[in-house]
C-alpha cells in the first residue's frame, strides 16, 4: 500500500545545504509492519514526517495505494493525516488542555470515525479505563504514550507511523507498550512503520530496514 | 566580578532570541512611567503654580491679619499697628479684567516693598533688591509672568489697559512670577482697584505677640497661606487625574510583570545550569536584579521623556479647565525641575521592582536539582484562582466598608480602587467558570479543544485581560459620568441661564445707573438686579447673592429640594437657599438654621437647595433688601434682563456705548452658555485623552501577552496540526479564542463600568465637588466602547496570529523531534 | 554731620543696593534729576522752628541724635537715633502712597553687652513717618523724637531686636550753625549742605538691654542736615567726630576721603557757651592709630589721634566698643568714643566707606 521511490530531502542550515535523504526506496504491504532503523541524524524522522505529509520532499515519490502523496494540497495533506494515518511520537504530544478521554477520542471524532465499542476496547486494552478523567500532566510517561497510541488507533488508520514511540520509556515498559501497540495494530488492521534505533525492538516487527547515508541499506524494505 | 560578568552574559543572551519579550518589559515600564509621570507633571506644574501664586509674597512670615469675611479694611489699622511697633506689611488685592482675545481676569497684588518682612522675596526678587525708584514711582512697574504677558497680548515695557480703561504701570517681565498675577506698588494697586486707603491683608513677621484689643476687634490672625483655598478647591481635580494616572501605571506594570515572569520561566533551566556550574545564588540573583535595573532605567528614561511630551500636549486644555473651573492660573508651558525627572526614573525603577520582585524571589527559591518539569498548569491553576478569589473577596469587603463608612475623597477612591482591583482579580475565576460551563456543552472535538485550550491560556493572558477589563471599565465609568454630567449640566444651564442679557457693571455706583436707565426701557420685560457679598463661612469661600422677589425665579431657578412657601420666606428675609455643595460642606439640611452673616445678623432657615455645578465656591441665595440692610458693602454685581429677541442686540450696543462697557461686561445668554460649555468640555478633554491612552495601553498589554505566548502556543497547536487540522484553520481558531476571551472580558467590563460610573456620580463626585448627579446610561456609548474593546483585542491579536499562520511547517515539526 | 554718608545711603536705597550697578551710572542718574530739587546756596538764612521740620524741596535730609550715657554703676552706654528722609523726585509732600518721600530710621545701643542696632523703613504720605515743626515731632513707626517747638525739650525713643531706650533730652545751650551760617561745604568742588546742631543736651532716662532696664544720664548731640547734591566723584567715604570735651567745649570734625589726593577736612569748634569757630582743613590733624576687624571682615580705625593745634587740642579718641558695626542695608561704623590726652571727654565717631 505504501511505496517510496527515490525520495530526496535536504535542509538548508547555516553551514549550507545538508542532504538528509538521498534516494530512499521503501515498500510496505497492507497489514505488515516495518522497523526503520539508523543512527541519530540518519533521516529516520524526516522520512516519517514526509510520509505523514508534515513536510514535503524535494524529489522522488510517495505512493499511497498507488496515489502520489506529493503534490497534494495543504488541505488534502491535512485530510491524509486526519483520516489516513495515526501518529505516535517519542514526545507523546497529547493535548494538554483535554483530559484522557477527550484525547483518546480526539482524532477519531475529527476524522468522523468514532466507534464507541472500539474506543472502549482500546481504552481497556491500554489500561486507561481508570484514568479517563485525568489530564496528560497527571500521567506517567508510559501512560501518556499509551494514550497517544490509543488516540492514533481510535480511527483505525490504514497506516500507523510511530517515531521512537518508546524512546522515553525504560526497557520493561517499553516492551510492554510495544507489545500492546503491535497487538492493537493488528486488531485495527493497520500497517505500521516504526522508527527506532533499538535492534531489540526492531526484531519484533516483520520487516527491518537501515537508513544510512540517506539511503536504505538493507534490502528488507524492498 | 567575572562570575557576575559571565552570569550577565548568559542571562542577557536570552534577549537576543526573545527580542519581543525584552521589548515588552521596556514597553510596560515605559508606558507605566510615561502616563504616571505625565499626570504628575501636570499636577506638579499646577501645584507649583499655585504655590508660586501664593508665595508671591513669601517669606518667613506665614501668618497674616485679615478682616472677618475677607473684606478690605482701613489702612489706618496698618498705621496703628506700625506705631505700636508691629512689623506688618500691607497688601491690597483684587481682580482686574482685560478685554484680551478671551476676556481675562488677573489677580492684582499691591505690595509695599519697604515694609516687607526681611528675607521676603517677591517672585524671586529679594525685598531689599527692589529698584524702588522704578517700582513705586510714576508710572511705576507692573510685574507679570510670561504667560500673563502673552495672554494680555502686550510686550514688556508697554502699559496694559484694563477693560475699564485704566492704565497699568509699565509691564516688567518677571520670569518667576506665577501666571495670572500682576504685582504693583500698593499705591498703584489701590488706585487701579478703586480702593484708596483700603487694605486686604497685613503680612505678619512676629507671630507670637497677642494682638492689641483695638486691632483684635477688627482683624483676625489667619495662619497659613492664602492659596490653601485654591489648593483645596482644586485638590479633587488633581486627585481625579492622579487616580487615572495610577490606573495607567498599574496597567503598564501588568505588562512588565507578565513579560518578566515569562522571561524567568524560560530561563529556569539556564539559571539551574549556571548554578550547577558553580555560580552562587547571590551572583545569579544579582545578575537578574542588575538586568531588571537596566530595563527599569531604559523604560524610565523613555517614560519620563514621553511623559513630558504627553503633559506638554495636554497642558493647554488642562490649564484652560483649571482657569475656567477654579480661576486658578497655570502656566501654559511646563517648567519641571530636575527632581521631577529623577522621580520619574525612580518611579520606573520602583515599578520594575514591583513587576519583577516576585520573579527574582521565585528564582531565589528555585531548587538546584529539580528536573525541568513541564508546567503542571492544571494543578497550579486551581489554587491560583482560589487565592485570587480570596483576595478579591477581601477587597470587596474593603470596598463595602468604604461605601458604608467612608466620608472623604480618599475613601471614595479607595472604594473605586478596591472595586476595580477585586474585579480584576476575580476575572480569571469568572472566565474559568464560564469556560468550564461552556466546555460541558461541547461534544465536537475541535470546539472541545477550543474551549479547553482557552481555559488553559487563562493564566498567561489573564493579566492582559485584567488590564483590558480595568481600562474598559474605567472608560465606561468615566464616559458615563462625563456624558451624564454634560447632560445634567446643559439642562441645568438652560434653566439657570434664563435671562437674555447679563450686565456686569464696573462697580455698584455704575450698576445703579445702569439699573435706573434700564428701568426706563419699555422693551424690557424683566429686570433682575442681584447683590453680592463674598465671605468665608466655616472656612469655606462663599458667595452670598441677594435677589429681589420676582416670580421669574420660582419658575426658572431649578431647585433640588425645597420646603413649602420657600420663595415667600426667602422674599421675607427669614430664609436662605444654599447650593448643594455648600449644604453638604456645612452639613445642613432643609429646615436647619444657618448663620450666613456673622452675628449680630440673624440666623436664617434653610428652605431650598439647588445645583450649582462648576462653582468651586459655596453659593447662598438671600433676599436683596435683607442683604443690603445687613451689609452696607453689598455690591450690585449683576443685572439680568429679559426682552424680546429683536431688542437684544440694540440694547447691548446701547448699554456698551452709554456706559462704556466692553463685551465681557454685557454678555448675551448664548455667549455665556458657550463659555460655560467650553470650560466643561475642556475639563474633560484631558480625562478623555488619558482614558483612551489607558485603553491603548491595555491593548498593548494584550498584544504583548499574545506575542510572548506565540512560542508556547506552538507546542499546543503542533499536535493538532499533526492530527490533520490545517494551519489556516488553527490561526482562525486562535483568533476565535482571543476574541472569545476578550469579548467575555468586555461583557464583564460593561456592568463593572456601570458600577464604576455609579460610584463616580454618587460617591466620588459628592466627596470631590459636593454634588450628586443622576446616573445616566447611554446604550450607544456602551456599545461603542464594547466594540472599541473588541477592536482593541482584535488589533492586539492580529499580528501574533498572522505570525502564527505564517509559521513554516518546519517550525511546527520541531515540536515533535529534535532530530532532523 | 555726614551728608555724603546719607547720600550714599540714598543711593543704596534708590538703586536697590545693587552691587553690580556701576556707581557712575547712579551718580549720572541723580545728577540729571538734581536740577529739579532745591539747590543749597550760601547766604540762605535758617529760620526756626520752621527748619526743624522736613524740607520737601530737597533730596535728602536727616535728624540725628547721639548720646553718651552712664548708669549708676558707672558703666558707659551710647545711644543713636536717626531719621533719614530721601525723596524719589522733587516736589512737595503729597497725601497717599504716591508721596515722593521714603523714610529710614536707624537706632543703636552700645553698652557693656556690646553693640545692638535696628533699622526701620517707611513710605511718606500715609502718616507712617514724618517730621512736623509745631509741636516738633519726628517719627517712624514706633520710634519718635518729639517735644517743644524749639527742640529744647525732647523725648527720644526707639528699639530693636533685644534693645530699647527712652531718653529725655534737655538743652543747656543754643543751636549751633556750622560752616557759613549753616552753609556747610563738603568738598572743594562745591558740594554743600545746610547743617546745624544742638550739642548741649543733658540726658536722663533708661536703656533696656536684653530685657533689663537701666537708668542712665549723660549728654546728647543733635545734628540736622539737608541737601540735594550728590557726592563728588572720587569721594569714597568719611570719618566724622562729635566730641564733648570735659572743658565744656564741643568739637565737630569730619574728613571726606578722596580716592586720589588728601581728604577734605572741616569742622566747628564750639565753646562751652555756644560760640563757634569754623575749622578749616589745614587746622585739623587726624591720624588713625589702631584698626579693628568688623563682622563683615573690613578693617576700621577705632583709635585716633586728633590734633587742633590752634585750640591746643591733642587727644586720643578711642572706641568704647570697637565692634560698633551698623549691620543695616547700608552698613557703616557708628559708636561712642572716649577722649584722653590734653583734655578728657566723650563723644561719637562715624566711619563709612570701609
Amino acid at each position: 500500500m505504501l511505496v517510496v521511490e527515490q525520495l530526496c530531502k535536504s535542509f538548508t542550515t547555516a553551514q549550507g545545504t545538508l542532504p538528509v535523504l538521498q534516494g530512499v526506496d521503501l515498500r510496505l504491504a497492507r497489514g505488515s509492519s516495518l522497523a526503520l532503523m539508523g543512527e541519530s541524524g540518519s533521516g529516520k524522522s524526516t522520512l516519517l514526517h514526509l510520509l505523514a505529509g508534515l513536510d514535503r520532499a524535494d524529489s522522488g515519490r510517495i505512493l499511497i495505494d498507488d496515489e502520489p502523496l506529493d503534490g497534494r494540497s495543504e488541505a488534502a495533506l491535512a485530510r491524509w493525516r486526519r483520516q489516513g494515518i495515526g501518529l505516535v511520537f517519542q514526545q507523546y504530544n497529547l493535548i494538554s488542555s483535554l483530559d484522557v478521554a477527550a484525547n483518546l477520542a480526539f482524532q477519531a471524532r475529527l476524522a468522523g470515525r468514532f466507534e464507541a465499542r472500539w474506543q472502549d476496547y482500546l481504552t481497556r486494552q491500554l489500561g486507561l479505563a481508570d484514568l479517563l478523567q485525568r489530564y496528560p500532566e497527571q500521567l506517567s510517561g508510559g501512560q501518556q504514550q499509551r494514550v497517544a497510541i490509543g488516540r492514533a488507533l481510535a480511527a483505525r488508520p490504514a497506516l500507523l507511523l510511530a517515531d521512537e514511540p518508546t524512546g522515553s520509556l525504560d526497557e520493561a515498559s517499553s516492551d510492554q507498550v510495544l507489545e500492546l501497540m503491535l497487538q492493537l495494530v493488528a486488531e485495527a488492521g493497520s500497517s505500521v512503520l516504526m522508527v527506532t534505533h533499538s535492534q531489540r525492538l526492531a526484531l519484533r516487527l516483520e520487516q527491518r530496514c537501515l537508513l544510512q547515508d540517506g539511503r536504505v541499506q538493507d534490502g528488507a524494505g524492498r | 566580578m567575572s562570575a557576575l560578568l559571565l552570569t550577565m552574559q548568559a542571562l542577557l543572551s536570552h534577549w537576543r532570541r526573545h527580542r519581543v519579550q525584552g521589548l515588552s518589559i521596556i514597553t510596560g515600564l515605559w508606558l507605566a512611567t510615561a502616563l504616571w509621570t505625565g499626570v504628575q507633571a501636570l499636577n506638579s506644574q499646577a501645584r507649583n503654580d499655585y504655590a508660586r501664586a501664593s508665595a508671591v509674597v513669601a517669606g518667613p512670615a506665614h501668618a497674616q491679619l485679615v478682616a472677618p469675611g475677607a473684606q478690605r479694611f482701613d489702612q489706618a489699622l496698618y498705621l496703628q499697628l506700625r506705631q505700636l511697633g508691629w512689623a506688618v506689611s500691607p497688601v491690597v488685592e483684587g481682580r482686574l479684567r482685560f478685554a484680551a482675545e478671551q476676556p481675562l481676569s488677573v489677580r492684582l497684588i499691591g505690595i509695599e516693598p519697604l515694609s516687607l518682612p526681611p528675607a521676603t522675596n517677591i517672585a524671586g526678587i529679594a525685598a531689599q533688591d527692589f529698584d524702588l525708584q522704578a517700582f513705586i514711582g510714576t508710572p511705576g512697574q507692573a510685574w507679570v509672568g510670561p504667560d500673563t504677558l502673552q495672554q494680555l497680548g502686550v510686550k514688556p515695557g508697554e502699559q496694559a489697559v484694563t477693560s475699564d480703561g485704566q492704565v497699568l504701570p509699565t509691564l516688567v517681565l518677571t520670569p518667576q512670577l506665577a501666571p495670572g498675577i500682576v504685582i504693583v506698588d500698593i499705591g498703584h494697586a489701590q488706585a487701579l482697584l478703586h480702593a484708596e486707603g483700603q487694605l486686604s491683608r497685613l503680612l505678619l513677621t512676629d507671630d507670637s505677640k497677642p494682638l492689641p484689643d483695638a486691632i483684635a476687634a477688627r482683624l483676625e490672625r489667619q495662619p497659613g497661606e492664602d492659596d490653601t483655598g485654591l489648593q483645596r478647591l482644586t485638590e479633587s481635580f488633581h486627585l481625579n487625574l492622579s487616580a487615572l494616572g495610577l490606573l495607567a501605571f498599574v496597567v503598564g506594570l501588568f505588562i512588565a510583570h507578565a513579560a518578566i515572569g515569562l522571561a524567568l520561566e524560560q530561563r529556569r533551566g539556564l539559571i539551574r545550569t549556571l548554578r550547577a556550574c558553580g555560580i552562587s545564588l547571590g551572583t545569579a540573583l544579582s545578575g537578574l536584579a542588575l538586568e531588571l535595573g537596566v530595563f527599569a532605567l531604559l523604560g524610565g528614561l523613555l517614560g519620563v521623556a514621553t511623559g513630558y511630551l504627553l503633559a506638554a500636549a495636554l497642558l493647554p486644555d488642562f490649564a484652560a479647565s483649571l482657569r475656567g473651573l477654579y480661576g486658578a492660573s497655570v502656566a501654559g508651558h511646563l517648567t519641571l525641575s530636575a527632581e521631577w525627572w529623577l522621580i520619574g526614573v525612580a518611579v520606573s525603577v520602583l515599578g520594575a521592582l514591583l513587576a519583577g520582585a516576585s520573579s527574582v524571589l521565585r528564582a531565589a527559591r528555585l531548587p538546584l536539582l529539580a528536573l525541568a518539569q513541564p508546567q503542571a498548569w492544571r494543578l497550579a491553576q486551581g489554587p491560583w484562582l482560589r487565592r485570587q478569589a480570596w483576595l478579591a473577596g477581601l477587597l470587596l469587603l474593603l470596598a463595602l466598608a468604604c461605601y458604608l463608612w467612608g466620608n472623604s475623597l480618599p475613601t471614595a477612591f479607595t472604594l473605586l480602587a478596591a472595586l476595580l482591583l477585586a474585579s480584576a482579580l476575580l476575572l480569571p475565576s469568572v472566565l474559568d467558570a464560564l469556560l468550564g460551563g461552556l466546555a460541558r456543552r461541547c461534544r465536537e472535538p475541535l470546539t472541545q479543544w477550543f474551549v479547553a485550550d482557552s481555559r488553559q491560556q487563562l493564566p498567561a493572558v489573564s493579566l492582559a485581560l485584567m488590564a483590558l477589563l480595568l481600562a474598559l471599565a474605567a472608560s465606561v465609568g468615566v464616559g458615563s459620568m462625563t456624558e451624564g454630567f454634560r447632560r445634567t449640566f446643559t439642562g441645568w444651564l438652560d434653566q439657570r441661564l434664563a435671562a437674555d442679557l447679563y450686565v456686569t457693571p464696573r462697580d455698584t455706583a455704575q450698576a445703579l445707573q445702569v439699573r435706573d436707565w434700564l428701568a426706563t426701557q419699555s422693551a424690557i420685560s424683566t429686570l433682575l438686579p442681584s447683590w453680592r457679598v463674598e465671605l468665608t463661612l466655616q472656612g469655606w469661600p462663599v458667595q452670598v447673592q441677594g435677589i429681589i422677589d420676582d416670580p421669574g425665579y420660582r419658575s426658572r431657578w431649578p431647585l433640588l429640594e425645597l420646603r413649602a412657601q420657600a420663595w415667600e420666606q426667602l422674599a421675607g428675609g427669614t430664609a436662605v437657599m444654599l447650593s448643594e455643595q455648600l449644604a453638604r460642606r456645612l452639613g445642613v439640611q432643609l429646615g436647619d438654621r444657618l448663620q450666613v452673616l456673622p452675628a449680630p445678623a440673624p440666623g436664617m432657615t434653610v428652605v431650598g437647595l439647588y445645583a450649582d455645578y462648576g462653582n468651586p465656591k459655596g453659593h447662598v441665595l438671600v433676599n436683596a433688601d435683607w442683604l443690603r440692610r445687613q451689609r452696607a458693602d453689598a455690591a450690585l454685581s449683576g443685572i439680568s434682563v429679559n426682552l424680546p429677541a429683536e431688542g437684544i442686540a440694540p440694547l447691548k450696543h446701547e448699554l456698551q456705548a452709554r456706559f462704556a462697557l466692553d463685551d465681557s461686561r454685557v454678555v448675551e445668554q448664548s455667549t455665556l452658555k458657550r463659555w460655560s460649555t467650553d470650560v466643561f468640555s475642556r475639563t474633560f478633554a484631558a480625562t478623555a485623552a488619558l482614558n483612551s491612552l489607558t485603553l491603548g495601553v491595555a491593548g498593548i498589554a494584550l498584544f504583548i501577552s499574545l506575542l510572548s505566548l506565540g512560542q508556547q502556543r506552538l507546542g499546543q497547536l503542533a499536535p493538532l496540526w499533526a492530527l490533520g487540522v490545517r494551519r489556516g484553520q488553527l490561526a482562525w481558531l486562535s483568533l476565535g479564542q482571543t476574541l472569545m476571551l476578550s469579548s467575555l472580558t468586555v461583557l464583564l467590563a460593561i456592568p463593572l463600568g456601570v458600577l464604576l460610573a455609579w460610584c463616580l456620580v454618587a460617591v466620588v463626585n459628592v466627596q470631590a465637588f459636593g454634588w450628586r448627579l443622576p446616573l445616566y446610561l447611554f446604550p450607544r456609548q456602551l456599545l461603542q466602547l464594547a466594540l472599541l474593546g473588541v477592536l482593541t483585542s482584535l488589533l492586539a491579536s492580529a499580528w501574533p496570529l498572522w505570525q502564527l499562520a505564517r509559521r513554516q511547517p518546519a517550525e511546527l515539526l520541531r515540536q515533535f523531534a529534535d532530530e532532523t | 554731620m555726614k551728608p555724603e554718608a546719607w547720600l550714599l545711603i540714598a543711593l543704596a536705597l534708590l538703586a536697590g543696593c545693587d552691587p553690580p550697578q556701576p556707581p557712575a551710572k547712579s551718580y549720572a542718574g541723580l545728577g540729571q534729576e538734581a536740577g529739579a530739587f532745591n539747590p543749597v546756596t550760601r547766604n540762605h538764612a535758617l529760620v526756626f522752628p520752621r527748619d526743624h521740620a522736613a524740607h520737601n524741596g530737597f533730596r535728602i535730609e536727616w535728624w540725628y541724635v547721639t548720646a553718651n550715657l552712664r548708669d549708676s554703676q558707672g558703666r558707659e552706654w551710647g545711644a543713636q537715633w536717626t531719621l533719614f528722609r530721601s525723596a524719589l523726585r522733587a516736589g512737595p509732600e503729597t497725601l497717599g502712597w504716591d508721596s515722593p518721600n521714603l523714610w529710614m530710621g536707624h537706632a543703636a545701643l552700645t553698652g557693656p553687652g556690646g553693640h545692638q542696632s535696628g533699622e526701620t523703613l517707611a513710605r511718606g504720605g500715609i502718616g507712617q513717618a514724618g517730621v512736623q515743626a509745631q509741636p516738633f515731632r519726628a517719627w517712624i513707626n514706633d520710634w519718635s523724637l518729639q517735644g517743644s517747638d524749639d527742640i529744647g525739650q525732647l523725648q527720644m525713643s526707639a528699639g530693636g531686636q533685644g534693645f530699647a531706650y527712652r531718653l529725655m533730652l534737655h538743652s543747656s545751650g543754643p543751636l549751633v550753625l556750622h560752616g557759613d551760617q549753616g552753609y556747610s561745604e563738603k568738598s572743594g568742588k562745591g558740594q554743600a549742605s545746610y547743617y546745624y546742631s544742638q550739642p548741649f543736651y543733658q540726658v536722663t532716662g533708661e536703656v533696656e538691654h536684653d530685657g533689663q532696664r537701666v537708668a542712665v544720664t549723660g549728654k546728647a548731640w543733635l545734628d540736622r542736615e539737608w541737601s540735594s547734591q550728590p557726592l563728588a566723584a572720587g569721594q569714597s567715604g568719611w570719618d566724622w567726630f562729635s566730641l564733648h570735651l570735659d572743658s565744656g567745649a564741643k568739637v565737630m570734625l569730619f574728613r571726606v576721603r578722596e580716592d586720589a589726593g588728601p581728604p577734605y577736612r572741616a569742622g566747628t569748634w564750639i565753646s562751652a557757651t555756644g560760640e563757634t569757630q569754623v575749622l578749616s582743613g589745614e587746622q585739623i590733624q587726624l591720624q588713625a592709630l589702631a584698626w579693628t576687624t568688623q563682622q563683615n571682615g573690613k578693617q576700621v580705625p577705632t583709635r585716633w589721634r586728633v590734633q587742633l593745634p590752634a585750640q591746643g587740642l591733642d587727644v586720643q579718641v578711642e572706641a568704647l566698643e570697637p565692634q560698633a558695626w551698623m549691620n543695616t542695608r547700608f552698613p557703616y561704623w557708628e559708636g561712642p568714643v572716649r577722649i584722653s590726652g590734653s583734655v578728657g571727654g566723650r563723644g561719637y565717631l562715624e566711619m563709612t566707606g570701609y
